[in-house]
């Protein structure tokens, strides 16, 4: 009966969340109106590396778009994480999701992966791994969002 | 005795599939791939312990490797 479970949709409206953060709780409800990446990623994951400073980077560029990055990050252990998070500045929302909830809930299928979020709530896009080569196409998809 | 035997081998079946099954939807989440590299799971956690074994098997029978399994990994491939 699992195999049906797991065959079940890709939600088409991004799933509510409220999550520990560095300082204070992230709530989705807060994010109404705006054009919100959300961001799975963990400390052991190769590519964040990478994705944080181009995230570092966009969120500078479009911030006064509209755009807010969510990094919520899956791993176990919280330390690990604040590790990482020393290494990598976030200039930007980060939240701790240690029982991958949300994970599930967005059908995560490889770290790490970004889900684009339009203004009204609904997943416009799913972006599964970072490669720097490809960050131009999803950068501009992420601007035509902020347009929209 | 015929109708017990039927409802045996109907009972039997149901586990069997049952049993197939059960293992069919069980995934490791992207999310928990860090938790197969970690080094207690692999298949002899000791790296001399798995040095020792490999030189036997490389001086007795000329085979070496095939000593771990694949872990961790993004899942984005």
């Amino acid at each position: 009966m699992s195999v049906i479970a797991e065959a079940a949709p890709r939600p088409r409206v991004a799933p509510t969340f409220r999550l520990p953060g560095i300082s204070s709780p992230v709530a989705s409800d807060s994010l109404a109106g705006k054009v919100v990446l959300i961001d799975f990623w963990a400390s052991w994951c190769e590519p964040c590396r990478k994705s944080f400073p181009w995230m570092s980077d966009l969120q500078k560029r479009r911030a006064a778009e509209g755009l807010v990055i969510v990094a919520i990050n899956l791993d176990k252990e919280r330390d690990k994480a604040d590790a990482f998070l020393d290494q990598h500045p976030a200039p930007f929302l980060v939240a701790f999701d240690p029982e991958g909830k949300t994970a599930e809930a967005y059908h995560v299928s490889g770290m790490p992966t970004s889900v684009l979020v339009g203004r009204d709530g609904t997943i416009l896009e799913t972006h599964i791994g970072f490669d720097p080569k490809k960050a131009g196409a999803w950068d501009a998809k992420i601007a035509e969002a902020c347009k929209r | 005795m015929s109708s017990h035997r039927g409802v045996l081998g109907a009972a039997l079946l149901i586990i069997v599939i049952a049993g197939m099954n059960g293992c069919a939807a069980m995934s490791v989440h992207p999310w928990d791939r860090d938790l197969l590299a970690e080094k207690k799971m692999k298949l002899v956690p000791s790296p001399t312990e798995r040095a020792i074994d490999d030189h036997i098997y490389f001086s007795k029978e000329g085979s070496t490797g095939g000593q771990g399994v694949g872990g961790g990994g993004c899942g984005c491939n």
